[in-house]
């Protein structure tokens, strides 16, 4: 096995370039399980780990432009204000020491549909931010996930950053699992108000071929809620149940160890009344939205 | 005997750990520090310069025929030094530790999925499974066994209730398993009246899933090809010398020349009691002459061991309007997998223990192990008594909601006391505080409300609920264990122990064949010897095959029997270290005593250096204890046990009704352990016991489809975390067997017993759902 660990953001783009065959490796969780397990032996590991470029986040354009490399665990300290969805996400993650290693850059790349940042990353509108030796480009997330752990990532590129914009709303985020931490996700819900467009992101994890929104219930609830914004009033309860079985009906989930699919669609129905609930009420007691970087 | 030419680094050195601490102190353990630094060698660790890498080759069928196997394929690959089959087998093909059933490597048939099939040793791990993968193996897949009722042919439950019997068809030549049939054992029990009758019945049927023992050391060992012809295996294991023999049996060599040593153990809970890697290794070994370590990963791990015994168990409670019990009914059948493995034995326990510890004056009980094609049950930490106690305390409950009676009451009305008669008609003659032990835990306080904090609802930082359908449950359980080995076992161990002068200094070495599992025997053991030689350093000297056997770390018994075979040994020495004072100084041996690194006596202190001088003084035993009597094999009726274990537990949970999430918010724990030995580490034994009794009750289980394993990992095979393993209040109380050195009572199990049926009784109480099955999950709870 070949082990290329370049120390630039360029030297890694003509590396990938020279190797498609090769593996990209960050934080490893993913990675070295398989490796580990004997399902996998890639014939070339390519180290991103010393690039200095993907280990930083800083504001850029009114969003947040994340380094592919940047740990869950900087996620949490650092961006609990800015991606409140995400760093949710990321506190659901594995163990301290899976937090200070996994990446968002790297579960891009795996595009499991159980990983944990898709669901946030769909509710809030990112975009990644591929590039290559020919050039840099963006894909919204939503494009992203184009089948079971498979992406829109060409052979040759890599992934630099996510770009988040900072919401201008309450964002929720929730994970089933079948013991209290550590654990892969049942099924998983993320989402986000936008009162400053009047519309409303989800994102369904581990119900699905790949993560995907519920645009059904983003639509209802956006019409819902057309009036309520200014208002602040309350939200019928009948209005938060109706969006959780749009939710649910949004998603196709299979029977597996982890869990039965009627289970993670009743599941998901719940999650996401609940998160609507809390969100929205976090958003009538708060004074005004969010200011933003 | 020769010694080992070499050895191995990562071999066990000895013990010595900080000074001081005798029986009934916090002594500290002799291992601990190289633990908590890193440094300890488990067997994973050992290694040796020239040695090759041993794999082992799997069936991926639970049920097929080998049509043929073809190593060529393997053997061209540059860097392997052998590929071994069932052929290469020296001496006897199958081995066992009850019965010899198993094969070394498959003869023909594989039984089960992950079987071995092939071995072979190369230079590097990477070119040994690449190799393994090149061997051909021709396979005729036959359909899979895989429900232990059906496989015995027997109807759901005698067709005694509502349901249609199901009789199963065994017509098949390949449905028998083995030769004698598809029944391992069956244990009856027959007390009382035959056909009696009762104010209010309840009858259940509960199911008990496949749990591991998840030990965090996978399969390791090294063995050594010795000058001698034979082979020293450094391996981490349960007990040396049932290994020794199996050894020997399928090598073709007498003990003499198979040593074995203990390497490191990271854990052990009974899924090393059978052979893993133990033969491959030594006849990989004897074939290439060059050490073969053979160490297994994680998933390999889960083929590589026995897993605990699935049960399926019909109960049918009897009882007067005013709570007395009248009569009990059981059919309990445990799913023993391809190979016998310990199955007698956990049906042993299961049927004889099966009813908790109630007096019952009618009880009928039929208890089953069966073959099947799923994978290999046999030992783990309270084994029959675990799935049983599920259904006998569920039961308890149905039967008190049935009468409308408090649960505890209807416990403690009914409790086992001593004096009482068991099941098999053995007399408790022992305290068994079950009441005490109730009452203690009702009344400690019980838990606040959960605070307003997401690590303490059910699904913590997951962040499902913030209160939303969380609904709070009480439970409680008491266990009942058999200690140590039972029904007529010889059950001893051996200890050697030498008082000897170093440097000055006097010190005592124990030399002992008892596997240190983590569990703190090494403790143990020093701190016997310091409280009765009295000095303050011992050596704990590596285990081997070098001394005489130990019996198994298992069924809660090291303590009391090798605590008993040293504490034996040391009176010896004792003994002629006062007769050499008492020689010296003419004073009677009857007024002499050890203390503090001298004789002393009435105006005497003469220092163990003026005795001995240059001299060691040695003793070597065996002890048992009293003996136990096979059962009858109509009624169930003998002195089947040596001693009983109680503990009971409370638990606690907060269950999200709606997601079917639960948060156990305390357990609390009473456990009678008639002397603690060493109070810290009983408070450890009740800690982990509750731990994994609760796992079991919540989210461990080996999920097995058409006989295949579907979660060989930890990311699916999931153990509890520290968010999921509440704060624990323990009382721990001392009431002495008067039958037992220093009046102790085997520790280890109890609490693991009664751990899961409490928090299945809590999840019940919180939800409202009668919950027959375990591990609960998320779908049991929402219907889904």
């Amino acid at each position: 096995m070949r082990f290329l660990q370049p120390t630039t953001w360029a030297e890694a783009l003509e590396a990938r370039a020279a190797h498609p065959e090769a593996v990209a490796i960050a934080g490893g969780t993913d990675v070295m399980v398989a490796v580990n397990f004997g399902r996998l032996r890639p014939p070339v590991l390519l180290d991103l780990t010393r690039v200095a470029e993907l280990q930083e986040w800083a504001p850029d354009d009114g969003a947040v432009r994340l380094g592919a490399g940047v740990p869950y665990a900087r996620v949490i300290t650092e961006l609990g204000d800015r991606l409140p969805g995400l760093a949710m996400a990321a506190r659901t993650i594995g163990s301290p020491q899976i937090r200070n290693r996994g990446t968002v850059g790297g579960n891009l790349a795996t595009a499991s549909p159980a990983g944990d940042a898709h669901p946030a990353l769909l509710a809030a509108d990112a975009e990644v931010e591929v590039a290559s030796v020919r050039g840099t480009r963006r894909i919204p997330v939503t494009d992203f996930y184009t089948g079971v752990k498979r992406s829109a990532l060409a052979p040759d590129e890599l992934i630099a950053a996510v770009r988040i914009t900072p919401p201008s709303g309450p964002q929720q985020y929730s994970k089933i699992g079948t013991r209290n931490a550590m654990v892969i996700a049942v099924a998983a819900f993320g989402l986000a108000l936008h009162p400053d467009r009047g519309a409303v992101g989800t994102g369904i994890g581990s119900a699905a071929p790949t993560p995907r929104r519920a645009t059904a219930a983003e639509e209802f609830l956006a019409g819902e809620l057309a009036g309520l914004w200014e208002s602040r009033g309350e939200l019928p309860a009948a209005t938060a149940t109706r969006f959780g079985e749009l939710v649910a009906e949004a998603s196709a989930p299979i029977d597996d160890v982890r869990g039965t699919a009627a289970y993670r669609v009743h599941a998901l129905s719940v999650m996401a009344r609940r998160a609507l609930t809390w969100a929205w009420a976090e958003y009538r007691t708060a004074k005004e939205s969010r200011p933003c970087d | 005997m020769s010694a080992p030419a070499r050895t191995p680094a990562g071999a066990p050195g000895h013990l010595t750990g900080p000074a001081g601490g005798g029986i009934g102190t916090d002594a500290q353990r002799p291992d601990g520090t190289l633990k908590v630094r890193g440094e300890f060698a488990y067997g994973s660790d050992l290694w040796m310069e020239d040695m090759l890498w041993g794999v082992t080759l799997r069936s991926p069928h639970p049920y097929a025929r080998i049509r043929s196997i073809d190593v060529g394929p393997a053997l061209a690959v540059p860097g392997v030094h052998a590929v071994l089959t069932s052929d290469d087998v020296p001496g006897a093909k199958a081995y066992g530790l009850e019965l010899a059933d198993q094969p070394v490597l498959a003869v023909d048939v594989v039984r089960y999925q992950g079987e071995p099939v092939a071995l072979v040793a190369a230079d590097h791990p990477e070119t040994a499974r690449a190799a393994a993968a090149r061997i051909v193996v021709d396979y005729e897949v036959w359909e899979p066994v895989t429900d232990a009722i059906a496989a015995l042919g027997h109807p759901r439950w005698n067709a005694v209730h509502e349901d249609d019997a199901e009789v199963t068809e065994l017509s098949r030549e390949s449905a028998h398993l083995h030769p004698e049939g598809n029944l391992v054992r069956h244990l009856k029990v027959r007390t009382g009246d035959p056909s009696p009758t009762a104010d209010v019945v309840v009858v259940n049927t509960y199911e008990v899933g496949m749990q591991d023992q998840a030990f965090l050391g996978p399969e390791s060992g090294l063995a050594v090809p010795a000058e001698d012809g034979g082979v020293e295996l450094y391996v981490a294991t349960q007990w040396l010398h049932v290994d020794q023999r199996q050894i020997c049996s399928a090598l073709g060599l007498p003990p003499e020349q198979v040593r074995l040593t203990l390497a490191g153990v990271g854990g052990a809970f009974g899924g090393r009691e059978d052979l893993s890697m133990h033969v491959h290794a030594c006849l990989l070994a004897l074939r290439t002459g060059r050490p073969v370590k053979m160490s297994y990963n994680r998933e390999e791990s889960f083929f590589g061991h026995v897993h605990r015994h699935p049960a399926t168990m019909r109960y049918e409670h009897g009882a007067t309007r005013d709570g007395d019990l009248v009569y009990v009914k059981a059919e309990i059948y445990f799913d023993g997998g391809a190979y016998a493995s310990s199955t007698p034995a956990v049906v042993g326990n299961g049927g004889t223990m099966g009813i908790g510890p109630y007096v019952v004056p009618n009880v009928h009980v039929d208890c089953y192990g069966a073959y099947t094609n799923n994978p290999p049950c046999g030992a783990m930490r309270g084994f029959g008594s675990v799935q049983t106690a599920f259904a006998y305390e569920s039961q308890m409950d149905a039967l008190a909601a049935a009468l409308g009676m408090d649960p505890v009451e209807l416990r403690c009305r009914n409790a086992m006391e001593q004096g009482s008669t068991a099941i098999t008609g053995q007399v408790i003659d022992s305290p068994a505080p079950v009441v005490e032990l109730l009452r203690r835990l009702e009344a400690m306080p019980m838990p606040d409300a959960a605070p307003d904090d997401l690590r303490h609802m059910p699904g913590g930082v997951s962040n499902t609920t913030h209160g939303e359908g969380v609904r709070r449950g009480v439970g409680y359980a008491v266990s009942y264990k058999n200690v140590a080995f039972s029904e007529g076992f010889d059950d001893y161990s051996t200890a050697r122990v030498r008082l000897e002068v170093v440097g000055g200094e006097p010190v005592a070495t124990v030399h002992t064949a008892a596997a240190e599992v983590g569990q703190g025997l090494v403790t143990v053991e020093q701190q016997i010897a310091r409280t009765e030689l009295g000095v303050d350093r011992v050596v704990v000297h590596p285990k081997d095959t070098q001394v005489g056997s130990a019996g198994s770390t298992s069924a809660s018994r090291q303590t009391y029997v090798t605590g008993g075979a040293v504490k034996a040994a040391c009176e010896a020495v004792r003994g002629q270290v006062l007769a050499r004072a008492a020689e010296l100084t003419g004073r009677p041996v009857g007024e002499l005593r050890l203390f503090d690194g001298a004789v002393v006596g009435e105006g005497l202190e003469l220092p163990l250096a003026e005795v001995l001088g240059d001299d060691a003084v040695e003793e070597t035993l065996e002890w048992r204890h009293r003996p136990t009597e096979a059962i009858d094999p109509e009624t169930g009726q003998g002195f089947a046990h040596v001693q009983y274990a109680f503990s009971a537990h409370r638990a606690v949970v907060d269950v999200d009704t709606e997601l079917g999430l639960v948060k156990v918010v305390e357990m609390a724990c009473t456990q009678d352990v008639g002397k603690a030995i060493n109070p810290q580490a009983v408070i450890g034994q009740i800690q982990g016991g509750t731990a994994q009794g609760l796992g079991l009750a919540v989210m461990e289980e080996i999920l097995i489809r058409d006989g295949k394993v579907q979660n060989p990992s930890f990311t699916d095979y999931l153990i509890p975390t520290i968010l999921d393993m509440p704060p624990m209040r323990i009382e721990v109380l001392e009431y002495a067997d008067p039958h037992a050195p220093y009046g102790l009572r085997g520790v280890g199990e109890a609490p693991n017993i009664s751990s899961g049926p409490a928090v299945l009784a809590a999840i019940r109480q919180a939800t409202g759902l009668p919950l027959t099955r375990v591990p609960v999950r998320p779908e049991h709870l929402t219907g889904t």
